[in-house]
């Protein structure tokens, strides 16, 4: 089983997520302009490399939320990435009127 | 009028010396969603924003649930607007109290992440899996851990935690 680093719960079994399949796969800017040929493949077609993939990952079973990594499909072996659900820095108590 | 029958009504529950175990029925339970910066400064609770934490705010406990997401136990009324979702999730989860020096290695049969206390010490809560069973782990003061369970998983857990227990 994968430990996968959630980037808020902290490393938690595979088990607990749900996997989201490739990372930055941007919707169309125009989807009636497409071709059919153009919309499958926007839907369908992902890249399938051996080595580092960067993907998505959704910690159903904890936080809810939706991040991104990169594991390497030969060895499992995974690297955080930031550019979705990053974490932002924590303070310790929200007590309103916009402090953190 | 009809009884209120709480999910775990007739759980005997477990009361020895290594370990104690029972339902806490009909602690109300909100829902707050909100972006921390935008909190009204009139909300009459306090939000912990480390992630897997949880504090005491006047009479109820706000468990950190996710960064715009917190799950208050208490009763207390809290206010919703524009920016702050706030919904009544009282029936939709009990609790089990899993107490005593036997609890934390009863849990850890069915539960992957650490409880030692060391790790998960009074002020810690968890959302994770326990036997398969979607929970919220709160660590409490003197030994004392809550697991809330949603209503339809009560007595699956409950039989599960008393045939675990046989080792205690």
């Amino acid at each position: 089983m994968l430990l996968i680093p959630c980037p808020w719960c902290g490393p938690r079994d595979e088990a607990e997520f749900r996997y989201g399949g490739q990372a930055h796969v941007a919707y169309p800017g125009d989807p009636g302009a497409l071709t059919d040929e153009e919309w499958a493949h926007y839907l369908f077609f992902r890249d399938n490399p051996k080595g580092p993939f960067e993907e998505r990952w959704n910690h159903t079973s904890g936080c809810r939320r939706w991040f991104n990594l990169t594991r390497d499909t030969a060895t499992n072996e995974i690297w955080p990435t930031t550019s979705a659900g990053a974490r932002p820095g924590t303070g310790t108590v929200a007590t309103g009127g916009g402090s953190r | 009028m009809a009884d209120r029958l709480s999910p775990l009504a007739g759980f005997e529950g477990i009361s020895d010396a290594r370990l104690r175990v029972r339902e806490i029925p009909f602690l109300r339970q909100t829902n707050v969603r909100v972006d921390p910066g935008r909190l009204p400064s009139s909300f009459p609770v306090r939000l912990p924003v480390s992630p897997g934490t949880w504090l005491s705010s006047g009479e109820t406990d706000v468990l950190w649930l996710g960064p715009d997401e917190w799950l208050v136990i208490g009763d207390v009324d809290l206010p919703r607007s524009e920016d702050v979702a706030v919904t009544d999730v009282s029936a939709q989860r009990t609790t089990l109290l899993v107490a005593g020096p036997g609890a934390r290695d009863l849990l850890a049969h069915g539960c992957a992440i650490d409880l030692h206390p060391s790790v998960f010490g009074p002020g810690r809560c968890a959302q994770t899996t326990l036997a398969r069973a979607q929970v919220i782990l709160i660590a409490r003061e003197h030994d004392e851990l809550w697991v809330l369970v949603r209503a339809s998983f009560a007595r699956y857990l409950a039989a599960w935690i008393t045939d675990a227990a046989v080792d205690y």
